[in-house]
């Protein structure tokens, strides 16, 4: 048998125990000779015995921050560039404070204490929820899902378990992304809680949904209604009152999906009839990171109904055992998988809770004139960047009323691809709209572009002269 | 034997209000960039933008605050929250430290101002990463591909669930195959994700030594086994011996084999998930490969499998063409489409390759070792203290990365519950220790977990302190069961949160129920 001292660890900024004198004293209290003698419950030829091929330490931090950035540079950012890609990621404003809270090391490296020792982090996340239901006009709002497709996921089978019914109405128009998501959701046929999918056309005309065919998708057995606003294609749904009062009339529940950034001028779902409202939370003070920066949510109003089929955890305000001191504790813990398993009410896990403390900073930043101004920079700023766009010779905007944020660019007649379109204008420095023309060939050669507060008049008109060259 | 000198702590106290109710009328936080004249003159009032029938009536009931003032309340909160600053040895999730350097890289332009839709041309950094880090998790498991779409451990055994449908269903058995087989002891988001994906759920109870039998679970596979899906160490460091067979006899059946490897920490360097067999396994790197815990996520459940199911994995994902250019592929035709939008938690994933590449395989090893050494070291100190006893003790093998103890005799001695334990620990500044999953098979259970971060000295406090509140339960036992007193604030008092009379989770809604 090899001596203690056989296999000592080298040092590493990382692990204490790495210095000798601490490694030989865990050997010696634990009476361990051989590291392998902890190792003995598993069998030998369970043990891998080949070479690896993982590389050797970076224990440097200069040369591992030399490697990583090296590696990284070769990344062109919507900071480099002027991007008009959204599609479910969009480009906002983040402002510093948001970063900063995010980065605190005691938001960012915890997992969970107390009720006591994580107050300020409960805290943080019952003035999201808080913030949030006001915003939606909601009083029943719960922690963080990972996206806005997970938690339509999850909404449309909570709607499902409410009324028991199997089969859900999504418009056609829906993020092919998120369509994706959903469908998953949704299960397959020869299994437990499939929801059957019927997808209602889109109104060629206007990009919104189109009601003749959602009248003749409804039924008795609809479990819920699906639509979002504004919609993919950027269009504000103005008939969302009779969308609702149609789907409530044969007994379906009503699930919304929403940009919340828009709410200081686009109503409430609340105010036309959403039961259920889940939307994304990246654009209230989170990076795009990719992806890496998207966020969902769910919100009701405060009924048993629909409380009791949350799969979320959520914070509940409540007192300690001192009079006047406040307390957060979770509720409805138990209907969670962590506390029923299989039993529980769909699944939960890690979620972006850390997100929910940008999103709180975001809206506390904001306030009620802050959503007003940002919503109203927004829709002028997109509405100015379509006329100009649609003014270009060939290229035409799709629908010219009623949008917000993003638009739909139509290049049919210049007899050019989105594909050509966009390579040409990276090399203008500019990122074109997302390209619909795979997922949406009625659309043509069309590309959905998004416009935001953070585009100001030259960026647009940079675009605008890039894409009269690059189309003539 | 205490050792350390315990410390005078004192949880930071700031009294923070809510933050709707630090408000007063007329203030700003941000602004939003000023609609240039040209903008204005061209659109006209942004009000009429918007279709009549959707314009917001009632301005939002948020805070209206200063710049500086949300900036300190918020900042007070961070304070209000123990976090790491302690000391945390939460069992299952690995405490590690987060090198501060990710935060810089991670945060600037080049990863968070890149948009997932982007030219693949302008996005090779990330790309490379990302294939690089697949390339190092291929290694350490023996698999052939690595995806990062999944937000979390949850999430990748539900990307199981599903590839799992979409293999039955390709070869026509989906409708026979219904069941999927997880343990008692497998986390709770096993059985919880098969039943979302519709499957019925099979669940092995455990025997004295601390695995089910292998004889239990033959009487159960069948030509309904969809798939098995298990952690091994379980969560209690029982690591089973077994598990080559339990895959054959799976894989006779027909069924696939998932390795929730969220306990890999222990076993990093000496196993491997294709070794044992399996067809897919799953890695944290929010926990294991140092990303961050960020309190609940932003997580990445890094999901791995072999050549058999890489036709069913849920695009997009990165891959290299024959120029070395790396690019996004969607899934292919047998795909799943997605579990979630994107690509994955692309900082985390960062985080995990630079935490990987700081450790190196040797750190790696290190680390697996100092972990298990650090855990045993802890169960030799902890049993010396009266009323700690350790659960499953007719396994007598010694435990992996983590040991799962009682408080039972304690709380029958004293009537102090672990939970009162845990609240009485905060007060010396040791953050709350993990119990256990449900349901629980010990009484008043809790389970460290080492790891490889905390220094002897670090363990050592936790070990004392734990001491010191055992000697207190016996001398004292209204102060443990009355605590936390050095806390932010003191414990939640005994409303029924499950109540809908009790429970807000707005403040609009509590001042409706409570004034």
């Amino acid at each position: 048998m090899a001596s203690s001292n056989s296999h000592l660890p080298s040092p590493h900024p990382f692990m204490a125990n790495t210095a000798p004198a601490s490694y030989k004293e865990l050997l010696r209290v634990a009476e361990v000779t051989d590291i392998e003698e902890v190792f003995e419950q598993i069998p030998d030829d369970h043990r891998f015995k080949g070479e690896w091929k993982v590389p050797k330490a970076l224990k440097s931090e200069a040369a591992l921050s030399k490697h990583l950035t090296s590696i990284l540079r070769k990344n062109i950012s919507a900071a480099d560039h002027i991007s008009f890609l959204g599609a479910g990621c969009w480009q906002h404003y983040v402002p510093a404070i948001c970063d900063e809270m995010v980065t605190r090391t005691e938001f960012s490296t915890n997992v969970w204490g107390t009720p006591s020792s994580d107050h300020g982090r409960n805290q943080v996340w019952f003035e999201f929820s808080s913030q949030l239901g006001e915003l939606v006009g909601m009083e029943f709002v719960g922690l963080p899902l990972y996206s806005y497709g997970t938690a339509a996921g999850h909404a449309l089978r909570m709607a499902a378990r409410i009324n028991g019914r199997n089969r859900v109405v999504l418009p056609a128009s829906l993020d092919p992304e998120r369509a994706k998501v959903i469908q998953t959701y949704c299960g397959y046929k020869e299994l437990n809680g499939h929801l059957e999918i019927t997808y209602v056309k889109f109104d060629p005309s206007t990009g919104r949904l189109d009601l003749a065919d959602l009248k003749s998708a409804l039924g008795n057995d609809v479990a819920a209604v699906y639509f979002e606003n504004p919609n993919y294609f950027g269009a504000l749904e103005s008939e969302a009152a009779e969308i609702s009062r149609l789907a409530h009339e044969v007994g379906a529940e009503v699930v919304v999906g929403v940009d919340p950034i828009s709410l200081g001028i686009v109503a409430a779902p609340s105010q036309y009839g959403a039961d259920i409202i889940v939307g994304t939370t990246q654009t209230l003070g989170v990076h795009m990171n990719a992806g890496g920066g998207v966020g969902g949510f769910i919100a009701t109003r405060d009924e048993e109904k629909y409380a009791r089929e949350y799969p979320t955890l959520q914070v509940s305000l409540t007192a300690t055992t001192e009079p006047g001191e406040m307390a957060f504790g979770l509720t409805l813990f138990h209907q969670s998988s962590y506390g029923s398993r299989e039993e529980g009410k769909d699944w939960t896990g890690n979620s972006v809770y850390l997100w929910a403390v940008a999103n709180a900073t975001y809206m506390s930043l904001m306030g009620p004139q802050g959503f007003v101004d940002v919503g109203n920079s927004i829709i002028a700023r997109a509405s100015y960047a379509a006329k100009k766009i649609d003014d270009i010779k060939g290229v035409k905007v799709l629908w010219k009323d009623g949008f917000f944020k993003e638009f739909v660019v139509n290049f049919d007649k210049t007899e050019k691809s989105v594909k050509k379109i966009n390579k040409k204008l990276l090399k203008h420095g500019i990122f074109g709209g997302k390209d619909l023309s795979d997922d949406f060939p009625q659309l043509g050669e069309s590309a959905l572009y998004c416009v935001t507060e953070v585009h100001s008049l030259e960026d647009i008109d940079t675009l605008v002269e890039a894409l009269e060259e690059v189309t003539a | 034997m205490i050792k350390s000198k315990i410390r005078k702590y004192h949880a930071a106290s700031w009294d923070e209000p809510l933050v709707m109710d630090l408000s007063q009328p007329g203030r700003r936080g941000a602004m939003a960039p000023e609609i240039e004249g040209e903008i204005a003159s061209t659109v006209g009032d942004p009000t009429s933008l918007v279709p009549s029938a959707l314009r917001r009536k009632d301005a939002p009931v948020l805070p209206e605050m200063s710049e500086f003032e949300v900036q300190r309340h918020y900042l007070h909160l961070s304070q209000q929250t123990l976090g790491m600053m302690g000391i945390s040895l939460f069992g299952t999730c690995t405490m590690k430290y987060n090198p501060r350097l990710n935060e810089r890289l991670v945060y600037s332009p080049f990863v968070a101002e890149m948009h997932p839709h982007q030219d693949p041309a302008t996005m090779q950094g990330i790309l490379e990463i990302i294939y690089r880090f697949d390339e190092i998790l291929r290694d350490l498991s023996g698999l052939d591909k690595f995806v990062f779409q999944a937000g979390g451990g949850a999430d990748a055994a539900y990307t199981m669930a599903t590839i799992t449908r979409a293999y039955h269903a390709s070869r026509g058995e989906l409708a026979q195959r219904d069941e999927i087989i997880t343990t008692a002891q497998a986390h709770p988001c096993n059985p919880a994700t098969a039943a979302a994906a519709g499957f019925k759920v099979i669940t092995l109870p455990l025997e004295a030594d601390g695995y089910p039998s292998l004889e239990a679970l033959k009487s159960v596979v069948s030509e309904r086994t969809a798939a098995l899906m298990v952690n091994n160490p379980d969560d209690i460091g029982i690591y089973n011996p077994n598990i080559k067979e339990w895959v054959k006899v799976v894989h006779d059946a027909g069924g696939l084999c998932f390795y929730d490897h969220a306990n890999f920490n222990g076993v990093m360097t000496r196993i491997r998930a294709a070794d044992l067999g399996f067809d897919a396994c799953m890695y944290m790197l929010h926990k294991t490969f140092g990303g961050l815990k960020s309190g609940g996520g932003p997580a990445v459940g890094a999901f791995g499998c072999n050549k058999k199911l890489i036709p069913f994995l849920a695009g997009p994902y990165v891959d290299k063409n024959a120029e070395g250019e790396y690019y996004l592929k969607e899934g292919l035709e047998g795909s799943v489409g997605r579990v979630r939008e994107f690509f994955g938690n692309v900082p985390v994933v960062i985080r995990a390759y630079s935490w990987t590449r700081a450790m190196g395989i040797d750190g790696l090893r290190d680390a697996a070792n100092i972990s298990v050494l650090a855990n045993n070291y802890m169960e030799k100190r902890l049993l010396a203290i009266k009323g700690v006893t350790k659960g499953l003790p007719e396994h007598t093998k010694r435990r992996l990365e983590m040991t799962r103890y009682s408080l039972g005799e304690l709380t029958a001695d004293t009537g102090v519950t672990v939970v009162d334990v845990q609240n009485r620990m905060t007060d010396y500044g040791v953050d709350a220790f993990w119990l256990s999953h449900e349901p629980w098979f010990i009484p008043e259970p809790f389970t460290p977990e080492a790891g490889e971060l905390w220094s002897i000295e670090d363990l050592d406090y936790w070990i004392d302190v734990l001491e010191v509140v055992c000697e207190e339960a016996r001398k004292d036992p209204q102060l443990v069961k009355t605590a936390p007193h050095n806390q932010v604030v003191h414990k939640q008092g005994s409303a029924n949160l499950d109540d809908p009379k009790n429970w807000a989770t707005t403040y609009r809604a509590y001042k409706r129920k409570h004034g």
